[in-house]
């Protein structure tokens, strides 16, 4: 009753295309992002900022570039960090070389250079499908873990490719506080998460879903599949690109191509899987759930179980509950947290009764 | 010459390693149709619990029999809480639910064995052999002899057996081994059973040469480009895949290696086996699959 | 009158179509005309070489021998895309909708080919992207209106029965505004109301919009019905082509369907 959806409809084709079709839904969305933008910044204090907000945002916005690709698209790709590094490294020599070049516009080079590797790493999909694609993608990410740590040139001579990003700053002001740290993450993830759902909502979006669900079927009325996959590939890959980026820069402060393993990609496809497949939303569910969830498990381990449970052990409890959480959503709702979050919200709008 | 022809002997060696993994993939995968990720986290576990075993001062056949019951244990748990929950999905739902599996295995690997590196002692000598001039390694000539026999085995039973006949049923077409009364659990049940036997030899094996540790699972990651190379559903693909992938890592390393600094071997299997692919996308031996609109 | 109408060629001709896989023969020897306009409907007994035939004219297999003259212009095969840009549009036999998408959705994609905005704008929502996309929705209304199935607009096409599919697979091809409407078994499936009102539909698409529609029907009844032009397959070789009166009464069709000469009732 609370959350009716009646008495909502369009009287035009433009309005029924709008973003958010509930007044709900909008008012939510509304409510979020002027939380996020005007009241955080004044309540949080610096752990949150730095610990957790940052990377949450970040890791959000590698999750959409990657859901974009499998959820949208269809395409199997465990190469994620190959791009985010791809990214980083792209903005670190564009801001250490080319003084002059605004931050920003970095980062973007960065997203522009990973999505020229993205569309270089999506022709064999033309040929390959499912499992093959994801050897291609392994073959990419441990390449380019390669490249980065064996030529110097990336980073400017240092030894195992180690750099330091110089000071953030944007338009004259200087973001490396930790609320600036927050404030520039918000932005840029804020309006890249506006592209994607317009994206979503497309006839692009349409065409990725085409060719995911019968790419046999998206031809014969059409649509070119494999430019279809390329661009699917270049834009989930410059998404990944700018967060690695952001992960670089703005996270991390200093990193190496470790930062970029095999595992990072394990994690944002954790969070694609566990956010829901095919939803812009789920993939910032799936990240607070990635990140919070081992927080959780080691205040629980050093507070409840205290010195019953040492440092390495705890990593590889959080293994096996990662693993069996993969499975669990895979078996009992594998649309993600998204589904679980829509869900409650349809339970909403029949409250207090149980059912239509 | 001797020494490109030594290179590409030990690489073929090599490769057999890598041929003992992938055959646990390819029964895997011929059975069940599942892309089984685990498989690494599978072979490490296999070679942790068993060399756990031995450092406590359990005979070595002992400590065999114990790990290879626990890898029938794993077998069922596997079948019965994850495949069975599973069937019917989509082949990267099952390939998913392997990497939260493997999480899972090197997890509790780790968890009660320890994540150090423990050394692993099979009793072979390894003073190099000389075999028509060039010299081997006696422990590579014994891995690859396991492997053969190895194969043999598995083909005897593939061919001989009712449960090898059940299994080439099921991997054929599962549906009409369901109709014929194939009870698909128990399959299910027996071929991860063996693929973790497998692994259990590739994981004494492999730890022998290099040590029991985290990173077997990463090494392990190079049977891919094996299985792309000789097709997902062929053992001897699986063979013939890890000879050409381990002779060709070696001798690129070697000549190729040099001018771009070393250290290809971490992606040069991948880089053959998308080159394989865009020419042969099923493999040597695979399957060539005809669609059907 | 149409232009269509004034063509004195055929829409569509094959001439001596062959096409193998590796030993097996699917077509040998193919060849016929399909006019503009008319309703041509496609019968032979199972494993015929039908759904081949139609994959062959829509590009999804290509053919080792022969030519295609589709619209006046000839060519050795067809690609998927190139066939869907001339004007040929089809359904599947096994129902290849998008079951990821809405009703609506499936049914604009079919009109992707005249989408008039760049992925760009459409990302940024600038420039054409909500004009082109209220007009892509206006056409797709306008082909749910027609085959009544509006009020499923935004249902998940997977959650529909097999009936309304089929006819949300119909939607798609006929929101590319195609010249040439090939159906591979439409009726499959269907109960005695479902295939009435199918066959409506089919009638109505060539009467209404000049559709010329090519379709692979087993039901005898329905073919005499609704089709100007019979072309009767089997083993892969054409045994008969002509009205469906000339076809009834072909010894070498009726002894294809039942192996004996007693003539179709």
């Amino acid at each position: 009753m609370l959350y009716s959806e009646a008495g909502q409809f369009s009287s035009s084709y433009a309005s029924d295309a709008r973003l958010f079709r509930l007044r709900q839904e909008a008012v939510e969305v509304i409510v979020v992002v002027a939380v996020a933008f005007g009241v955080v910044p004044f309540v949080g204090d610096d752990y949150w900022f730095t610990a957790i907000l940052v990377p949450f945002l970040i890791l959000s916005l590698a999750g959409i570039g990657l859901n974009l690709l499998m959820g949208y698209a269809g395409q199997l790709s465990v190469g994620t960090a190959a791009f985010m590094a791809t990214g980083a490294y792209t903005a670190y020599n564009v801001q250490v070389r080319l003084p002059g070049v605004p931050l920003l516009v970095s980062f973007a080079l960065g997203g522009l250079a990973a999505a020229v590797l993205g569309a270089i790493a999506g022709v064999p999909s033309g040929r390959i499908k499912g499992f093959y694609l994801v050897v291609c993608t392994l073959a990419l990410q441990f390449f380019v873990e390669w490249v980065f740590t064996r030529f110097r040139f990336f980073s400017k001579d240092n030894a195992s490719g180690l750099v330091s990003v110089p000071p953030l700053v944007v338009l004259g002001h200087d973001f490396t506080t930790p609320r600036g740290r927050y404030l520039l993450t918000l932005v840029v993830v804020s309006v890249l998460t506006w592209v994607a759902m317009n994206i979503a909502k497309s006839e692009l979006g349409r065409r990725f879903m085409a060719v995911r669900d019968m790419d046999t079927a998206a031809a014969v009325i059409g649509i070119p599949v494999l430019r279809t996959k390329l661009l699917a590939f270049a834009i989930s890959s410059f998404y990944c690109g700018v967060a690695g980026a952001l992960w670089g820069f703005v996270y991390l402060g200093t990193f190496d191509p470790r930062a970029w393993d095999l595992s990072r990609s394990f994690q944002v496809l954790f969070i694609v899987i566990l956010g829901g497949m095919g939803s812009i939303f789920g993939n910032f569910l799936g990240a607070a759930f990635m990140l919070l969830l081992p927080i959780l498990m080691s205040h629980v381990a050093s507070s409840l179980l205290a010195g019953m449970v040492d440092q390495g052990s705890l990593e590889n409890y959080k293994k096996i509950v990662f693993g069996v959480l993969i499975i669990f959503f895979l078996i009992k709702e594998p649309l993600g947290l998204a589904k679980i979050w829509r869900s409650l919200r349809e339970r909403a709008s029949v409250w207090p009764l149980r059912h239509w | 010459m001797a020494y490109a022809f030594e290179t590409l002997v030990s690489g073929l060696l090599a490769g057999v390693m890598y041929s003992m993994v992938a055959i646990g993939f390819v029964l895997i995968y011929k059975a069940s149709g599942v892309f089984n990720f685990a498989q690494g986290a599978m072979v490490l576990f296999s070679a942790l619990t068993f060399v756990s075993l031995t450092e406590r001062g359990v005979p070595f056949v002992y400590a065999l029999a114990l790990t290879a019951a626990a890898m029938i244990v794993v077998a069922i748990l596997i079948e019965r809480f994850v495949l069975r929950r599973l069937v019917n999905r989509s082949p990267i739902t099952l390939f998913m639910a392997t990497l939260g599996l493997s999480y899972i295995l090197e997890g509790v690997a780790q968890a009660f064995w320890g994540a150090d590196v423990h050394g692993l002692e099979l009793g072979i000598n390894d003073i190099p052999v000389s075999v028509l001039g060039i010299q081997l390694s006696r422990f590579d000539l014994f891995a690859s002899t396991t492997a053969a026999v190895l194969v043999v085995l598995l083909s005897l039973f593939a061919s001989k057996t009712r449960l090898g006949l059940s299994l080439r049923a099921v991997a054929d077409d599962p549906v009409a081994a369901l109709s014929l009364g194939v009870r698909l659990p128990k399959i299910w049940r027996v071929v991860w059973t063996l693929a973790g036997l497998v692994g259990l030899i590739a994981g004494l094996l492999w730890g022998a040469r290099s040590g029991v540790q985290f990173s077997l699972t990463l090494v392990v990651l190079k049977a891919m480009p094996v299985l792309i190379v000789g097709g997902f559903d062929s053992i001897g693909g699986a063979i013939v895949g890890g000879l050409i992938v381990g002779a060709s890592e070696k001798l690129a390393e070697v000549y190729i290696g040099p001018f771009v600094g070393g250290g290809i071997e971490n992606w040069f299997p991948y880089a053959l086996a998308v080159g394989f692919l865009l020419l042969r996308p099923a493999g040597l031996f695979g399957d060539h699959a005809i669609e059907r609109v | 009158m149409s232009e269509g109408a004034r063509r004195r060629g055929p829409l569509l001709r094959l001439q001596h179509i062959g096409l193998s896989f590796r030993a097996i023969k699917a077509l040998t020897d193919i060849g016929f005309e399909v006019r503009p306009h008319e309703v041509c409907a496609l019968i032979g007994p199972n494993g015929a070489g039908k759904s081949s035939l139609l994959n062959v004219v829509s590009g999804v297999y290509r053919p080792q021998v022969g030519e295609i003259t589709f619209d006046g212009e000839p060519q050795a095969y067809m690609t998927p895309r190139g066939a869907a840009k001339r004007g040929i549009a089809r359904t599947f036999q096994n129902i290849a909708i998008f079951k990821g998408m809405s009703v609506l959705e499936n049914v604009i994609a079919g009109g992707n080919l005249s989408f008039g905005s760049t992925w760009l704008e459409q990302a940024l929502r600038v420039g054409r992207a909500s004009a082109a996309e209220s007009a892509a929705r206006e056409r797709a209304e306008r082909v749910l209106e027609f085959l009544r199935i509006q009020r499923y607009r935004h249902s998940p096409v997977g959650t529909l029965s097999y009936g309304l599919q089929k006819r949300v697979e119909l939607g798609r091809a006929l929101a590319a505004e195609p010249k040439l409407l090939l159906l591979d078994e439409p009726m499959a499936g269907m109960n005695a109301e479902e295939k009435r009102e199918m066959g409506e539909f089919i009638l109505d698409v060539n009467r209404a919009l000049g559709t010329t529609i090519v379709l692979i029907e087993h039901d005898m009844r329905v073919v005499m019905d609704i089709s100007d032009h019979v072309v009767v397959l089997d083993y892969g070789r054409i045994v008969g082509d002509g009205t469906p009166d000339e076809v009834r009464s072909n010894p070498d069709v009726v002894r294809a369907y039942l192996g004996t000469k007693r003539a179709v009732a």
